[in-house]
């Protein structure tokens, strides 16, 4: 038998509560709040005892120093220095290894397509754009991600992240931000699209839109081998790699600066508002796992990282070597594209095979350098590199690089839009083209004027 | 760096968060928490997943599920936002609270912090009101002893009504007991009978009034004490999903389906 369901019954219910609590009169929440408050109390006051208060709270002793006035951004600047320190000079070695290890497999290769007596392009196409485009992304990005993670990660699982934000918060107060922006900030470190999806973290719709479109600002784990490898190039003649880490440290504080004057910039115009209060809780140090964090960090992130920049890198080669090899009007395509880029890559203090490498380095950061690489290597004289000390000579002498081109292409690769992921990402969260296209634009127009900006004043005060 | 597989790939934004229970799951289990209590960790070490883990709060922003079996029954465990408490006065707040009145899970683990347990309980007496089906977790015990912090642990569970498990995720101490509690709870063999807040007397009559017409209106099914103390508060989310609640169940009678009582 069929039962006639009662439909009214949630009108008659909340027509009741309107008579039991009428117009909030019972103050329920506060009721409930404090009652609950008392109860979690008296349970606990029954159960917990604490025999002896330890001596020395080492916690607040650290944070004394940490996160103090005077010593807070200090000892940040010194912990960011230390931990490039360790990759820059840490990836050294490694890289040339592998690179050399790579380039002898090039080698193999090539025998290979001789012996089976390929046709010329199969050899070009294959070993010459896919496989040493891939190997240049191995050479160039494993060793300095292989190091930066674990190393980033530890500072992560003891608890230093919320105390970096803590340090900041007042600089992103005054630029009109949350300071819960630091955090999605070093999620960008690793990943720019984890940088994003962090900024969930921000409650407020206007102070997440801001973070979101200024996460591109910092160096995601694609960057910091290119920007690695291009302060090696600056410093070049002197080896020593304390010159490098300064140069990157530079960098990224001057991704921390454009952040939060583009923050500060979006909340005076586009997307004003007063900051929102916060409570951010400290949480106790924590000893590291040290094995977990180097294992994971490794299999999960960097070969993960180093599989989607290869998958990537793959394709990419693979169309550098064909725009090198097809021929029109007695130039090949990549030369036709270069020039026609240059006039504008020399107004920005670099060249047009730059801009190349940075327009197909749009899916992922990390292939900008191999591409640029592999551009040079087809349209110059030189057309193969032994070892990665050669690199420089492919540079400077064959491409005419000085330390303008190097510099601008560093500021470039900082501030210029962020990968295809990301923008996928900015674009799912926030569910608005007109964000997403800003994000976009907002990094590239700042980009331009600063590499404009830098490129004409170098040349006028003649340092070039 | 909120870096794992999924962080970093186009899966990014991907919600693997459902709150069907999936066929071939035999018990849904949440893990619900403080902030940075460790619920990551449980829940990586229970899952064999690698869900990010770091030492800051707020970073489960991705509700994370996985699964896991105990004895051959299959277990979904649901990564839940860390929070303060359930009253739905943010975003994390309102996931959390939404999931473990609408998702119904079997067991709801309470990770708590040791060293901070005033706190973290007051929202285990939150979700209390919600589910009766709990285990407590009280998480970074290693970090309490180092602190000379002593919890009565059996005192405990016989003042919370639920059983109680000490662990130290990190280094997988008592995750064993954990999940046979779990499995216990979510079949049924270990009953529990949670502590309830008893507010002041007008709210409580008024609940009482409230409770057998709301039992009228949906069954068994929900927890009534705690949808009366909702609707009371005129709650628009909760009453709103009552409706389509209602719905649903109208359109299911309709077709020929028996209605509840």
């Amino acid at each position: 038998m069929k039962r006639k369901y009662p439909y009214s019954g949630l009108d008659d219910i909340l027509k009741e509560v309107e008579l039991l609590n009428p117009s909030g009169a019972l103050k329920l929440n506060d009721s409930i709040v404090s009652h609950i408050y008392l109860g979690a109390e008296k349970i606990a006051g029954e159960v917990v005892s604490q025999q002896e208060k330890p001596k020395i709270d080492w916690d607040r002793k650290m944070d004394d120093i940490l996160t103090s006035k005077v010593f807070g951004f200090p000892s940040m600047l010194l912990l960011l220095a230390v931990v490039f320190w360790i990759t820059v000079t840490g990836a050294n070695y490694p890289s040339e290894m592998l690179a050399a290890a790579l380039f002898w497999i090039q080698d193999r290769l090539t025998d290979l397509c001789h012996l089976l007596g390929a046709p010329a392009w199969v050899n070009g196409f294959f070993v010459e754009g896919v496989y040493l485009s891939m190997a240049w992304v191995v050479a160039v990005m494993l060793p300095p991600m292989a190091i930066f993670f674990p190393c980033f990660t530890i500072l992560e699982d003891m608890g230093y992240l919320p105390r970096v934000a803590f340090n900041l918060d007042r600089l992103f107060k005054k630029a009109g931000t949350h300071g819960k922006q630091s955090l999605t900030m070093s999620m960008g470190f690793g990943c720019n699209a984890a940088g994003i999806v962090a900024c969930r973290i921000i409650e407020s719709p206007r102070e997440r839109l801001i973070a979101m479109l200024t996460n591109n600002f910092v160096p995601c784990n694609g960057r910091f081998p290119t920007l690695i490898a291009l302060a090696s190039l600056m410093v070049l003649g002197m080896t020593a790699s304390p010159g490098v880490t300064i140069i990157v440290v530079g960098i990224v504080l001057l991704g921390i600066a454009a952040t939060l004057t583009v923050s500060w910039g979006l909340s005076k115009t586009l997307l004003k508002g007063i900051p929102s209060a916060f409570v951010l809780e400290l949480p106790p140090y924590r000893r590291p796992q040290l094995g977990k964090i180097i294992v994971r960090s490794i299999f999960d992130r960097t070969l993960f990282v180093l599989g989607r920049a290869i998958c990537v890198a793959a394709p990419a080669g693979g169309i550098a070597w064909l725009l090198a090899n097809i021929h029109s009007g007695g130039l090949s395509l990549l030369q036709h594209c270069g020039s026609w880029l240059n006039p504008f890559g020399q107004l920005l203090g670099m060249d047009g095979f730059i801009l190349m490498a940075f327009i197909l380095g749009f899916p992922a950061n990390e292939i900008v350098l191999p591409i640029l690489i592999m551009s040079y290597l087809a349209a110059g004289s030189m057309t193969e590199l032994s070892s990665i000390e050669q690199l420089s000579n492919l540079f400077v002498v064959e491409h005419g690089w000085t330390w303008l081109t190097a510099a601008c292409m560093m500021l470039f690769s900082l501030l210029h839009y962020p990968c295809s992921t990301t923008l996928l990402t900015i674009w799912r969260e926030s569910r608005s083209i007109k964000w997403t296209a800003l994000s976009a634009l907002i990094p590239l127009v700042i980009a331009c004027i600063v590499c404009f900006a830098v490129a004409q004043a170098a040349r006028l005060l003649g340092w070039v | 760096m909120g870096l794992t597989y999924q962080s970093c790939s186009i899966g990014v934004t991907k919600e693997s968060f459902s709150k069907r229970r999936t066929s071939g799951v035999d018990y849904t289990v949440a893990l619900a928490g403080n902030p940075n209590t460790g619920k990551s960790t449980v829940f990586n070490a229970l899952t064999g997943l690698n869900q990010h883990t770091g030492n800051w709060p707020g970073k489960t922003v991705l509700y994370a599920e996985g699964m896991y079996t105990y004895k051959e029954n299959t277990f979904k465990l649901v990564d839940l936002p860390g929070t303060y408490s359930l009253m739905a006065n943010s975003p994390e707040e309102q996931v959390a609270r939404d999931f473990l009145y609408t998702g119904r899970p079997h067991t709801t683990v309470v990770v708590v912090d040791a060293t901070c347990l005033e706190r973290n309980l007051n929202l285990a007496l939150q979700v209390f009101e919600i589910t009766s089906r709990v285990v407590l977790c009280v998480n970074l015990i290693d970090e309490a002893k180092r602190k000379k912090i002593v919890i009565d642990m059996d005192s405990l569970a016989g003042k919370l009504g639920v059983p109680v498990v000490t662990t130290a995720a990190r280094d997988g101490y008592g995750l064993d007991t954990l999940v046979s509690t779990i499995a216990d709870v979510a079949a049924g063999r270990v009953k529990t009978t949670p502590f309830m807040i008893k507010y002041k007397d007008v709210i409580e009559d008024a609940v009482q009034k409230l409770e057998p017409k709301i039992k009228m209106l949906l069954g068994d099914e929900f927890n009534t004490r705690w949808l009366a103390l909702r609707l009371l508060d005129k709650d628009q989310v909760v009453i709103s999903a009552v409706k389509q609640h209602l719905a649903r169940k109208n359109g299911f009678a309709a077709t020929g389906g028996e209605a509840p009582a």
